[in-house]
Order: structure tokens, then sequence, then C-alpha cells
């Protein structure tokens, strides 16, 4: 039987330990490097400012770059009042009886549905029920409904992480609740809501099945003129042109998931860099 | 003791945590213009009594209150009693420094903007008055500006002091509050409040018998949720009437 002395037997332990880390990385550089490899070649200003041509085998994308964008900010409009709003009462206000429990469990529950059942969800209520139509609205909607659960939970981990002392001192200057929440409680979170706000933002840019049915058209060669249109949207229009267009030129299927990528890095990077900025301000 | 009506007072007062008995069947009277300390080893719910008194106590579930408690003549647990005005008279200060992360001058103004109690001149006027009556204005009337983290703990506790005082109320509740200061920081803390009392009942919790010794006119003396003895401090330190007193004070316990 072999006996490594425990020294050795560490050096080893943490060698494994750093090579399995590094291996995170790898997936990350190398979908990045492909992309940007074989995408490259399309980004030109026509491409980002375009109508598509040919079938959608030339031209542009901007349609669904505008479709993406306006679906997304319809959705963190929706999302982020309802998701602040109820993080502010299931912290400062709700007490531990069977509403907040099952209010809680809502939540968890909602989180774990998968992202297609939102889509058909959204489908039956909006587009069909609430006659929406397949719009803007539409899929705004559903996709604030799939995200609200994020918002309420990095919420409330931002107002959990205001000191509690802060409140104290407010209510001991005869400051209602209210107001403590309002100009104490709120100023301090904000950061770490707006962090969240931008990480959903990124997440739901990419989301193709929740807009699959409620909001994506397969070819619309034009802007949207209000929350009713229809729009084509980068992820489900990069999942046309890679698998039911024939003949697509590879470079324009790259340059969509490029562009595409670097609108949600963009959006993560910010929320980085905010986080980073107000930790270091940051001195309780 | 003098006559006039004790500014605050407890009837029987009795404190639950859940199924836990905090307080039980409290009775004091606490006299205006004076500085009244609470003395007992820990846990003996001291701070429990003091946080009735402006029910900041209110914030933790479980709390149940029997009994009366008033501030002057309002019998502050009635379902009537404004609690907001009620904090508004009977201000707190805490046992950690707790300022805003905001300006010296944002920590002072704070309470007076949110209760729009003054416009721009006057409130310049209330936080330069609240930051002398702490014994702050002149080191720091060039510092407005800077964030009251960077303040040492001392200078941070006075502004909290201070930030109390510029909505002015009727009564300061201290909470052990030098128990994170050093001696030198603990005295100028002691003597502000001896020069407080001209203008605040104040009432003090706290571990350090000796300063209650130094620094106040009545001393109550709690073990396990009962107020065991109440009297004039000179009385309490010399001849403590029960035997658990003079216990606590001779260092027996606690």
């Amino acid at each position: 039987m072999i006996r490594l002395d425990p020294k050795r037997s560490q050096n080893i332990a943490f060698a494994i330990l750093l090579i399995v880390t590094i291996l995170i990385i790898v997936p990350v550089l190398l979908i990045i490097g492909v992309i940007v490899k074989e995408g490259y070649s399309a980004i030109t200003w026509e491409f980002l400012t375009g109508m598509p041509k040919d079938g959608m085998r030339g031209g542009g994308i901007l349609p669904a770059i505008v479709g993406t964008l306006s679906i997304v900010t319809c959705a963190i409009c929706i999302t982020l009042p309802i998701g602040v709003l109820a993080a502010i009462y299931l912290n400062e206000y709700a007490k531990d009886n069977l509403l907040t429990r099952i209010i809680k469990l809502s939540i968890v529950n909602l989180a774990g549905v998968p992202s297609v059942v939102y889509g058909l969800f959204g489908l039956g209520l909006f587009v069909m029920l609430l006659k929406f139509g397949v719009s803007i609205i539409a899929g705004a909607l559903t996709l604030s409904i799939m995200e609200l659960p994020v918002i309420i939970t990095t919420s409330r981990q931002a107002l959990n992480s205001v000191p509690y002392s802060f409140r104290e001192a407010s209510l001991s200057l005869g400051v209602s609740r209210w107001q403590t929440i309002a100009h104490v409680v709120l100023p301090n979170a904000l950061p770490g809501i707006m962090t969240g706000a931008i990480l959903s933002i990124a997440r739901i840019s990419g989301e193709t099945a929740p807009i699959l049915f409620t909001a994506a058209a397969f070819y619309v060669p034009r802007l949207p003129h209000s929350v009713f249109d229809q729009v084509m949207a980068l992820p489900y229009h990069l999942y046309i042109i890679s698998t039911q267009i024939p003949n697509m030129p590879k470079n324009i299927t790259y340059g969509t998931a490029l562009v595409l990528l670097v609108m949600v890095l963009t959006m993560s990077l910010t929320a980085i860099v905010t986080r980073y900025y107000f930790r270091k301000r940051k001195k309780w | 003791m003098n006559t006039q009506i004790p500014v605050i007072k407890t009837v029987d007062l009795n404190l639950f945590y859940g199924d836990f008995h905090a307080l039980k069947n409290v009775n004091i009277e606490v006299a205006g213009n004076r500085i009244t300390s609470i003395i007992g080893p820990s846990g003996c719910g001291k701070s429990t009594l003091l946080r009735v008194f402006n029910r900041i106590n209110d914030t933790i579930e479980g709390v149940s209150v029997k009994g009366k408690a008033y501030f002057e003549n309002t019998d502050i647990y009635h379902h009537s009693c404004d609690i907001d005005l009620l904090r508004r008279k009977v201000g707190m200060v805490f046992q950690r420094p707790n300022p805003f992360p905001l300006s010296v001058y944002e920590n002072v103004a704070f309470g007076l903007r949110v209760h729009n109690q003054a416009g721009g001149g006057t409130l310049d006027a209330i936080v330069e008055e609240s930051l002398r009556s702490v014994l702050l204005w002149n080191e720091l009337k060039d510092r407005l500006n800077e964030s009251a983290l960077d303040l040492s703990l001392e200078q941070k506790q006075r502004l909290c002091v201070a930030r109390l005082v510029a909505v002015r109320p009727d009564v300061i509740l201290l909470d052990e509050p030098c128990s994170t200061l050093d001696p030198m920081a603990t005295m100028k803390i002691e003597e502000l409040m001896v020069e407080l009392k001209k203008k605040y009942t104040i009432i003090i919790v706290t571990h350090n018998m000796q300063q209650a010794a130094r620094v106040s006119d009545d001393t109550g003396f709690m073990l396990l949720g009962e107020l065991i003895e109440f009297g004039k401090t000179s009385a309490i330190f010399t001849s403590p009437e029960k035997k658990e007193t003079e216990d606590y004070i001779t260092g027996r316990f606690g």
C-alpha cells in the first residue's frame, strides 16, 4: 500500500482542485472564442442597422435587436416595481403567518417552473384570453412573471443587507416605518436592487421559450410601432436562421449570436461594475 | 424625591418574548430633568425595559405586553397612542453608534428633513445648535460635509445624540452608550450627559456600576426581569435595602 506523506497528499489535492476550477473557464473562453472567430466578419454597420434581405440570408438584424430591446425594457418596467414592492412588503412588513408562508412558497415555486411553461401560460392568458395577440406586451408580461421571483429574491437580499441599526436609529427619531423605508432603507438597498435588475435584464434577453408563442415573429421586416406589435427577437431569430433557412451563410448565424452575446455580457459587466463601485464606497 | 408628576411611569408592567417572561411586574417612576440609571447583570431585562419607553420593542416579533406604561399622561400601549409622536418625544441612543451613511450635516438634519420641520436657514441653525449641545461643533464645523462613517467612535456616538437632540425630544434613552468606547471617550460622554440633563430627562442602561454611581441621580437595580430596588443613587450605592442589590453592587455576582 502506498502511503503519501501529508504534505504531498495536500499538494496533490490542491492541484486537482485547481485543475477542476480552471476547467470552468475553458467553456466560457471556447464559446466566446468560437463565436467571435466565426462571426466577427459579419459585423458591419449595415448588419447592425439594416433590415434583413434575401429571406434573411443577408442584410441586417436591426428588427431583431430592437425587438429584443423593447420586450426586455417593457418586461423590466413591469417586473421591477412589482418585485421591489413585494420584497419591501415581505421584508419590512409581513408577519410570519399563513399568508406570508403561502406567498414565499409561491415565489419558490414560480422560480422552479420551466420557461416553456411560462410561454404556454403567456399564450393562454395574455395572447388569447386577454386578446393582446402575439405582441411585445404579451411577451413582456410573460417574461416579467418569470423574472419576478429573481427580482424579489435579489431585492430582499439587498434590503436585508441594510443594517437593522439604521432602521432603529430612524424609528427612534419618531420617523414612521414607511418614512424609514423611503428615506433610509431603500436608498441604501438601491445598489443591490439595481445589480439584481441588470442581471435579470441580461438573463431575460437571451430567453427564447417564453417569447416563442407570445411575442416573437418569424419575419417582420420593419420596426414596431406600439407594444401590441409582433417583433423579431434575437434568440428566436438565431434559432430560425440556424435551423429553418437553407443555405444560410455561416458568418451571419455566428454574427447574430455574437451580437446577442455582447449585449448580455455588457449588461452583466455593468452589473459587476455597479456592484464593485458601491461596495467600495460602502463602509458599514 | 421631587413632587412633580413622573415623566415616565410603569404600572405592573409585564413583557413576554413569546413564552419568555422578560419583565415581571415592573413599577417605576422616572422624574424629569434627572439622570436615571438602570443597572443589573446581563439578561436582567434592563434594555428591554428601556425599549418599552419608546416602544422600539414593537419591531421584534412575538413581543406582548401586559400592564401600563405612561409617558407624561399618555398611556403608550393604548391603541390611540401615536407611536411616531411618542418616539419623537422619547428618543433613543443605542449601544453601537449607528450614524447613517450620510454626511455629518445630513445626519443631524435627517429627522428635521423627514419631519419637514425646518427650511434651509433654520436648518443650518438647528444643526449648529445640536452639534454645539453635544460639544462637537468646534471639532466638526469644517467637516460637516464629510461622511459620518469616518468619525471616531466617540464622535459618532455624540453625533447620534446630536441627531436626536435636533428633533427636540423630552426624554433621551441611552442603551449602554459607552460599551464600545474607551475610558477617555466614556468620560466625555458622561460629562455630556450631565450637561444634557439641564434640558432633558435622561434614562441610561448600563452594566457599568461605577458609571451609574458617577452620573445618575436615581438608580434602579434589576434582576431576572424584576425591578428589585429603585431610589436615589446615593442611597442605592451606600445603603441598599435589599440583599440582592447589596450582593450585586459589592460584586458578589454579576
